[in-house]
């Protein structure tokens, strides 16, 4: 087919949707780019949205452009450098822009076609959200509006709280990046491991919110899950290090269960009763080769030896032949990394299955003893469940109602109320 | 920009733990910044026994012996640096020898609008 027919077909399917799934697809990347070149979220968010308002009216006239991004980028950067020329008031610093701007056009221009600026500026972007500078719930709620494009109603379904309160420590966060000047820059090297951790910790954070809410809006869930697994990849390709090949295997592992752990009425299943052939098979296969690069690397950490946990699971095919031994093994070593008693609580659950539930029953209820966990619900559920397994019915019916009082989550409650009525 | 980083301590520990450091060791530390170019001013601080807070209300200056509030690690000290933004900022803080046993806020000034 000749090149101009071509073109013309190209034209003819302009239309608003394209350009809708076009924003979809690149808003953020734009974005990320016209943060770096213009130095301030507001303008760039400003001018992100006038770009695309343009691409409604020229596209479905002259076409497609050929990159897309790159004509976003440039007619958003000339709509704010227009504002700005508009504006009495000008700050003194971007009177200072304005100037370096007209100054670099031509490199601009070269600049943008280049693909590997596109990642880096996304990379920069996440670094800047996710600086430790900020707190925790900041650095969250940051990345899910800025890199994820999620809208503030969204992050506050997902976070439970008011957008009113989402809202407030976004514009919070933006104020404390512009006021104290917190770059957009990847880390220098021998900063990145303790910057990538902070990182890693947010991108886990982002996936568990969406993994362990079985109630509520299951579309808005499996999306935090899929952008955690995106800038999981992104990540990758700026540092492909063991505890980042670690952390993207754990959530592909966990992902891949994804619809095996829910019945239709929304009912937790446990790991030892789903279906594994509602398991996804791909994402399996991509998880476990990464758990295995990331092993024979020497950085080895926490969210590696929770995916080779998670691995052996994957790769047993049935809940009867798991290789418990081996995972109270990785326990073992977690527990080095990170001595918290959580670990302790998964340990004892391992070793009930590896060794019989006599075993476990003391270290269960040293754990009970040393109150760290008093208000987890988990610990109360695995004391019942290994009351029940040596026959203590009266004990296992106390501790499932003790499980009951302290979990608010609906799903939760149903499956331990099934648990303690399945006791008479 | 430039950034006020303040040194606070608990003024017992401060020259008391084996990690304490020597006024030798602020002193070189100091003389570094300022090589760099990126010092504007540091000093450190009596303790807060000698501190006076002053307040004027209704035109009436009124003194009170002691710091403006009492806190668990009082103001030790101060550096005002130049630095190109936070990351910077924050590593010229983390090098001063009290971030050892105290804690260092960072904090950027503001221009005033005039």
């Amino acid at each position: 087919m000749p090149a101009c027919k071509a073109r013309k077909l190209l034209n003819s399917q302009v239309t608003a949707e394209t350009i809708s799934a076009l924003y979809q697809q690149e808003s953020r990347r734009v974005l990320a780019t016209l943060i770096r070149l213009l130095g301030d979220f507001e303008l760039a968010e400003e001018a992100l949205q006038e770009a695309f308002a343009c691409a409604l009216q020229q596209w479905p006239v002259d076409g497609l452009p050929e990159q897309p991004r790159a004509w976003l980028v440039s007619t958003g950067r000339f709509k704010a450098i227009d504002k700005i020329r508009q504006q009495h008031t000008q700050r003194k610093y971007q009177q200072q822009w304005l100037f370096e701007q007209d100054e670099d056009s031509e490199a601009f221009q070269a600049d943008e076609a280049n693909h590997q600026n596109w990642q880096d500026d996304e990379l920069r972007l996440i670094f800047t959200c996710c600086h430790p500078a900020l707190s925790t719930e900041a650095q969250i709620a940051l990345t899910l509006r800025e890199i994820c494009g999620l809208t503030t109603e969204q992050i506050a379904k997902a976070f439970l709280t008011s957008p009113v309160t989402i809202a407030q420590r976004i514009v919070r966060a933006k104020n404390k990046i512009r006021d104290a000047a917190i770059p957009y820059e990847i880390p220098t090297p021998e900063q990145l491991p303790q910057r990538l951790d902070v990182v890693l910790k947010v991108i886990y954070l982002l996936f568990n919110e969406g993994y362990s809410q079985s109630s509520g809006d299951q579309l808005l869930c499996a999306e935090l899950c899929a952008q955690a697994i995106r800038l999981g990849y992104l990540l990758l390709e700026l540092q492909p290090d063991t505890e980042t090949m670690g952390l993207l295997a754990l959530l592909l592992l966990q992902e891949s269960r994804r619809h095996a752990r829910i019945n239709p009425q929304g009912d937790l299943i446990l790991l030892a009763d789903q279906d594994r052939s509602l398991w996804d098979k791909a994402l399996i296969q991509q998880g476990v080769q990464l758990v295995e690069r990331s092993l024979t690397g020497r950085r080895i950490g926490p969210y590696a030896l929770q995916a080779a946990i998670a691995a052996l699971h994957a790769e047993s095919p049935t809940a009867a032949s798991t290789d418990w031994p081996q995972i109270v093994a990785l326990y073992d070593v977690l527990y080095r990394f990170e001595a918290s008693p959580v670990v302790l609580l998964n340990r004892a659950v391992a070793i009930s299955m590896a060794q019989g539930p006599a075993v476990a029953l003391p270290l269960l209820l040293a754990l009970e003893q040393s109150g760290e966990l008093s208000q987890y619900h988990l610990l109360d559920a695995a004391l019942a469940d290994i009351h029940h397994k040596l026959g203590l019915t009266q004990q296992a019916r106390f501790y499932y109602q003790q499980a009951l009082s302290k979990t608010s989550q609906q799903a939760e409650q149903r499956f331990l109320q099934k648990r303690l009525e399945s006791l008479s | 920009m430039k950034y006020l980083c303040l040194v606070y301590s608990d003024e017992k520990l401060l020259h008391s733990l084996p990690e304490s450091p020597k006024d030798e060791e602020c002193f070189a530390y100091a003389t570094s910044v300022q090589n760099s170019g990126r010092m504007l001013a540091a000093e450190a601080l009596q303790p807060i026994d000698t501190a006076t807070t002053v307040r004027v209300r209704a035109g009436k200056t009124l003194l009170t012996d002691g710091p403006f509030a009492e806190t668990k690690e009082q103001l030790a000290g101060f550096y005002l640096v130049e630095a190109k933004d936070l990351n910077e900022a924050i590593q010229l803080a983390a090098g001063i020898p009290a971030a050892r046993v105290g804690s260092v806020e960072v904090r950027p000034v503001r221009q005033l609008e005039v």
